[in-house]
């Protein structure tokens, strides 16, 4: 790699020919701050709009300022980050943008969040000096699972690079010009009205609280004291491994113990995992993989628990509907079984039980309501929290969660494999579905239950798994982009797939939009991924189809996988919609 | 028919050569007398399609049906269209001005009929004045503008008559482009849409980036307010500018060009269009050009009138269908343009520029102008001043001889105030400065800059503070609001000129426009954001007194700033009519001691509505 010399603040330094600024920086330790700049590392995202100018430097020799995030260096460059002019106009700049933002941080949802909070701050902006009109834009709250408040867009235009670039839906972009300039969906329509995901990969990006998710926590929490409902959770698998984060415990801190205590301690009727319902999930899947593959019937086969996703294809490519699997997502499985089997244990009034679905996830609460999920025109899944809404609910309540007694899900619906953790990072939902159709087609056992090819983080992964005589040809895509293109292919007729595994979110449920704030630090990710696997690997049963629950649920209620009553209650159809 | 070698070029030529000689020499005596008439914008806002209706008509009525009336583009004049040009063989052309139905009627009849100069709406006579080069007297030189309201732009082979196409023609029978490189270079031929960079220079950029995927473009998104120079030229010359983006197009290895032009040009889209058909006919654009085996399209592409979009990247992103919004630079268009791909981008009034250099050769041009800017630029002339219009004058010309010799000084004989240049990105230029010389650099150093070539000239009467206000306003609505000095600190200079001019302006102020306006030029984003200050930041240092007197005195010495009128009722002139009580909107105005009215000042609006009623002048404006 080719080098260059540049002076920073008077110290010399070598770096890289394709750094920029604010990297070269970096080596020498010094921090120049950035707002409207994102690069999430390893995932070949960035933001680099150089928009917010703020993180300005002097550049010798040029008569402007330059945005360090964008401004590749030059050999002999001199640079001062630290210059009058500079600071002056970094500090200008974060006046100017709080003069055009809703002073409302103490009930803004950011809060103790928000990075131009911390930015004042670290700035030490104590007063605005030019105070002016404020622009005035509605408040979105036509969707069920975010909530888009143009007041605090700051034009950092992040949000649109994870819309338009990562996820290739291009339903956020600048709007109006001028003062008025803010993002949102072209000719001002509601967010509902368009091809919008709910990804949320947008709120997980957003500096601000100008994108936030729906927050349903009153509404769980006058349900919990309801005396006349019965009031169940829960858990997905990727929240295991995330929500620790919000009690200052390190990345990858496994707290599936603590999560059950938790949701007990709230007073929840019946406390159980989504994992459950995952190896559920299989058993559905691997059975109408393994009858495509016997009947010549349409391949690839394409997971379908991803609600982003599965919205992704119902308005993009509404001609290939007949390719994803017709399963339900594991939290709407879970949602008809608690309606029906688990009622009927219990002896309740399905209508006098609610779920509650603690999700990494923003898709989750529009999916919860989609009519196709419901069962005698009921909702199944009543309430949907993200991880950082819970972790909310968990320090209203007071719950010291990093060093709560380990406790365990409930019974009947709380037993689970390593195959059903594994759904909560790209590859997982695939591996798990390999585990148990290697088995099923061939008879055997299967000794080594990991299938590292199907493991890691690029966008876009593929390997040819032996099942027996058979060669099966997976393919795995996490972001909608790299999805985009798999089902290019596809239509194209290109395709060799067998099965594909699409996740919306990059790194899959680990990196969902309603997952603690990483802040654009990856590492966060790789780490929850990890924890992942670590999980997996420490469990006794990893194969769905082990499962004992799940197989007496099939004993006692459902039948056969794939069987008339199954099919009935954990299948679904999908819908062409239009693409705005 | 196919043009596809020089000669046959030279041959068309030839067979045109009396429309030409006609115009400019006057010894086409075999030729058919004709009648021009301005048809740009402002000729046919001026009736100029009635006057060609009346022409028509009074020929007929005398029989006269070999003369032909034919349009052509504008001939600068535009203080007093419609225009038209006499051209009888064998004798000089006759210029007549405000030329109505009327005057079309009597011109015919008394000079086509009777061979009687009609006196009254006569501008001047002459081959001299014919002479593009000396219009107006000896300052303005037309290069740019050399065929504007000589030749029909709907009709190539006026052009082909006026030496049209030869330069692309010996180009790419030269095969050289280095060549073409060096010529423009050394002609010195700086970019004419703001900035001045030197074009040889651009294109070298561009010529010199590998891969066979390039792109010109023509920048015809002009938006200065009061600027109207490009769209002359695309009205009254089209063809000019698609040679010139052939021969760059060859010069810098790109085979397609696009021409980003405002909607709101609907004529000059019309001429292009026609323009670009006839090229293509004749084989001038498309495949194999005068069997060089050089390719060259143009396509157009219609902007939706957001100033921003003159700025080159922003344009470039406008043209490929994205929101048009800048990118920061580098990298520069010639490296990552259109498409990612190196990419030209010039404007208007640079392209109509280079088949002179072509034909005349780099020292010709280097010759007229100043040291460091070479050739004419083209002013739109406009304000208060007796003979607004279109302006082609060498460099170094001084403002004195522009305003005074060429405009016909200021209207109603009121002083020369400031005359603001370079549009909303530019400042103010005042008396001391009048006698400068002005290029790109000395513009620079006294607080404006070239610009596109709007001149806007202001008198005694206009405030300086409403006049920046004005502008700011302007910038503030067109900026894309991508960057935060551009798009949140123009909107907070804007209020504060705004409180300023509503009287209510506190010493501070002055100190606020001074730093942001500082702050906007270091850090904005794009080259709209960074000048968007520069009409405060002018008129602050040359009328520093006028804001002071505004802001401590809540004074606006021109009466300007409404907000800060005083209307007072002269007792002794009133006469107690009550016509302004009647008018009052807020009703502030009563009987306080018979007759006289009086105004209750912390009720009045400054609507001005009683100044207008009151038929005694006993209502002041203080």
């Amino acid at each position: 790699m080719e080098t260059v010399k540049v002076t920073i603040n008077d110290i010399e330094v070598e770096v890289n020919a394709n750094s920029t600024i604010l990297e070269a920086a970096k080596m020498v330790d010094i921090q120049i701050p950035t707002l409207c700049y994102l690069n999430l590392e390893g995932f070949d995202i960035a933001n680099q709009t150089a928009s917010c100018r703020v993180c300005v430097v002097e550049v010798e020799g040029r008569p402007a300022l330059v945005p360090s995030c964008a401004e590749i260096v030059t050999d002999g460059m001199v640079v001062r980050t630290d210059s009058p002019k500079a600071i002056a106009a970094r500090r200008t700049n974060v006046e100017l943008l709080l003069s055009n933002h809703p002073k409302e941080c103490l009930t803004c949802s950011k809060n103790l969040e928000c990075e131009l909070q911390e930015l004042a701050q670290r700035l030490g902006v104590m007063e605005i000096s030019y105070e002016g009109e404020r622009m005035l834009h509605e408040i979105d709250h036509s969707s069920l699972s975010l909530v888009k408040d143009p007041e605090k867009c700051i034009m950092c235009r992040r949000c649109e690079t994870m819309c338009n670039e990562v996820q290739t839906c291009g339903i956020l972009s600048a709007v109006s010009r001028g003062f008025a300039a803010h993002v949102g969906p072209a000719f001002h329509l509601n967010m509902v009205d368009t091809s919008c995901t709910f990804c949320g990969q947008c709120v997980a990006v957003c500096p601000t609280g100008a994108l936030t998710e729906v927050n349903n926590v009153r509404s769980v929490v006058a349900a919990l004291n309801d005396p006349t409902k019965h009031v169940v959770a829960q858990v997905a698998p990727a929240i295991r491994v995330a929500i620790g984060e919000m009690f200052d415990m390190d990345p990858g801190t496994i707290s599936t113990g603590q999560l059950a205590t938790s949701l007990r301690r709230l007073g929840f009727d019946g406390v159980f995992d989504t994992d459950f319902a995952a190896d559920l999930t299989i058993l559905e899947e691997a059975s109408e993989l393994v009858h495509r593959l016997e009947n010549n019937g349409r391949l690839p086969i394409l997971t379908s628990c991803c609600p982003a996703w599965v919205r992704f294809i119902e308005h993009q490519f509404p001609d290939l509907l007949d390719i994803p699997s017709t399963c339900k997502s594991p939290q709407m499985m879970f949602g008809a079984i608690a309606k029906t089997y688990y009622a009927k244990k219990v002896g309740l009034d399905p209508k006098d039980i609610v779920v509650v679905s603690i999700m990494p996830c923003l898709a989750k609460k529009t999916e919860a309501a989609r009519e196709e999920m419901d069962i005698d025109h009921m909702h199944n899944v009543d309430l949907v929290l993200t991880t950082r809404e819970f972790g909310a609910m968990l320090k209203e309540a007071g719950t010291n969660f990093a060093h709560l007694p380990v406790g365990e899900f409930d019974s009947i619906l709380g037993e689970s494999t390593g195959a059903a953790v594994i759904f909560g990072t790209t590859g997982g939902v695939i591996e798990a579905a390999v585990r148990t159709a290697y088995e099923w087609i061939t008879g055997d056992e299967l000794e080594n239950v990991e299938f590292k090819q199907l493991r890691g983080l690029e966008g876009i992964r593929s390997a040819t798994v032996e099942i027996g005589d058979k060669s099966l040809n997976i393919g795995i895509a996490h972001g909608l982009g790299n999805a985009r293109k798999l089902l290019e292919e596809i239509r194209e007729g290109k395709s060799n797939y067998h099965a594909i595994e699409i996740m919306a979110c990059p790194g899959g449920c680990i990196g969902g939009g309603g997952q603690p704030y990483h802040h654009g630090d990856m590492e966060i990710l790789r780490k929850r991924q990890e924890a992942i696997y670590r999980e997996d690997a420490g469990m006794k049963v990893r194969k769905s189809h082990k499962n004992q629950e799940v197989l007496k649920l099939y004993e006692e209620f459902l039948g056969e996988p794939y069987g008339d009553r199954a099919h009935k209650l954990l299948h679904t159809h999908y819908s062409p919609k239009e693409r705005i | 028919m196919k043009i596809s070698t020089l000669s046959q070029l030279y041959e068309a030529k030839a067979n045109n050569e009396s429309i030409y000689k006609l115009r400019e020499t006057g010894d086409a005596v075999e030729a058919k007398p004709e009648i021009l008439v301005g048809m740009a914008t402002c000729g046919i806002a001026a009736g100029a399609k009635k006057t060609i209706a009346a022409l028509e008509k009074a020929l007929k009525e005398n029989g006269l049906t070999d003369v032909k009336v034919n349009s052509v583009g504008c001939i600068g004049s535009c203080y007093c269209e419609p225009t038209i040009q006499v051209n009888i063989p064998g004798q000089a052309p006759v210029y007549y001005g405000y030329v109505d139905e009327m005057a079309a009627g009597e011109i015919v009849k008394s000079h086509l009929v009777n061979g009687v100069v009609f006196d009254s709406k006569l501008l001047k006579i002459g081959f001299e004045k014919a002479d593009k080069e000396k219009r107006d007297g000896k300052r303005q030189q037309r290069i740019a503008l050399r065929n504007c309201g000589s030749v029909d732009p709907q009709n190539i082979m006026d052009y082909i008559a006026y030496r049209g196409y030869e330069a692309l023609g010996k180009v790419l029978e030269e095969k050289d482009p280095e060549a073409v490189l060096e010529v423009i270079k050394k002609s010195g031929l700086r970019g004419r849409g703001g900035g001045g960079y030197p074009t040889g220079y651009k294109w070298h950029a561009t010529a010199i980036q590998p891969g066979k995927e390039k792109y010109i473009i023509c920048n015809a998104d002009e938006g200065d307010p009061g600027a109207f120079m490009d769209r002359s030229i695309l009205e009254g010359d089209p063809h000019s500018v698609l040679e010139a983006m052939a021969i760059g197009g060859y010069a810098t290895g790109a085979n397609k060009g696009f021409i980003y032009i405002r909607a709101e040009y609907p004529l000059a889209i019309e001429r292009l269009k026609t323009a670009m058909a006839q090229a293509e006919e004749l084989g001038l654009l498309g495949k194999n050009i005068f069997g060089s085996g050089f390719d060259f399209d143009i396509e157009l592409r219609l902007g939706a009138g957001a100033f921003v979009c003159g700025e080159e990247t922003a344009l470039i992103h406008s043209a490929e269908g994205v929101r048009g919004e800048p990118t920061k630079k580098p990298p520069f268009p010639s490296v990552a343009g259109y498409k990612g791909k190196p990419t030209t981008v010039n404007n208007v009034e640079t392209y109509a520029n280079v088949p002179p250099i072509i034909l005349n050769g780099a020292d010709w041009f280097a010759g007229i102008g100043t040291e460091k800017s070479k050739g004419t630029k083209v002013f739109a002339l406009v304000g208060k001043v007796n003979k607004v219009g279109l302006v082609e004058v060498p460099m170094g010309t001084t403002l004195r001889e522009i305003i005074y010799d060429i405009g016909g000084g200021i209207t109603g004989d009121k002083n020369f105030r400031a005359v603001q240049t370079g549009g909303p990105s530019g400042g103010v230029i005042t008396v001391e400065n009048l006698d400068t010389p002005i290029d790109y650099d000395s513009l620079k150093e006294i607080g404006s800059m070239m610009g596109s070539g709007g001149m806007i000239v202001m008198d005694e009467s206009d405030c300086m503070v409403n006049i920046a206000k004005f502008y700011l306003g302007f910038t503030q609505e067109e900026s894309c609001g991508k960057c935060t000095p551009c798009r949140i600190g123009t909107k907070r200079m804007y209020e504060i000129l705004d409180k300023i001019t509503k009287g209510e302006g506190e010493p501070e102020d002055l100190v606020k426009l001074d730093s942001l306006g500082q702050n906007i030029k270091l850090s904005a984003l794009c080259g709209l954001g960074q000048t968007a200050p520069n009409p405060v930041l002018s008129t602050m240092k040359y009328f520093k007194e006028e804001y002071e007197r505004h802001v401590f005195d809540h004074k606006c010495d021109t009466g300007s700033c409404k907000g800060m009128r005083v209307y007072r009722i002269l007792e002794d002139k009133c006469i107690g009519c009550r016509a302004c009580v009647k008018v009052c909107p807020v009703n502030c105005i009563s009987m306080v001691q018979k007759p006289a009215h009086r105004i209750d000042q912390t009720l009045c609006t400054k609507c001005g509505a009683c100044f207008a009623a009151c038929k005694y002048d006993a209502i002041v404006i203080e």
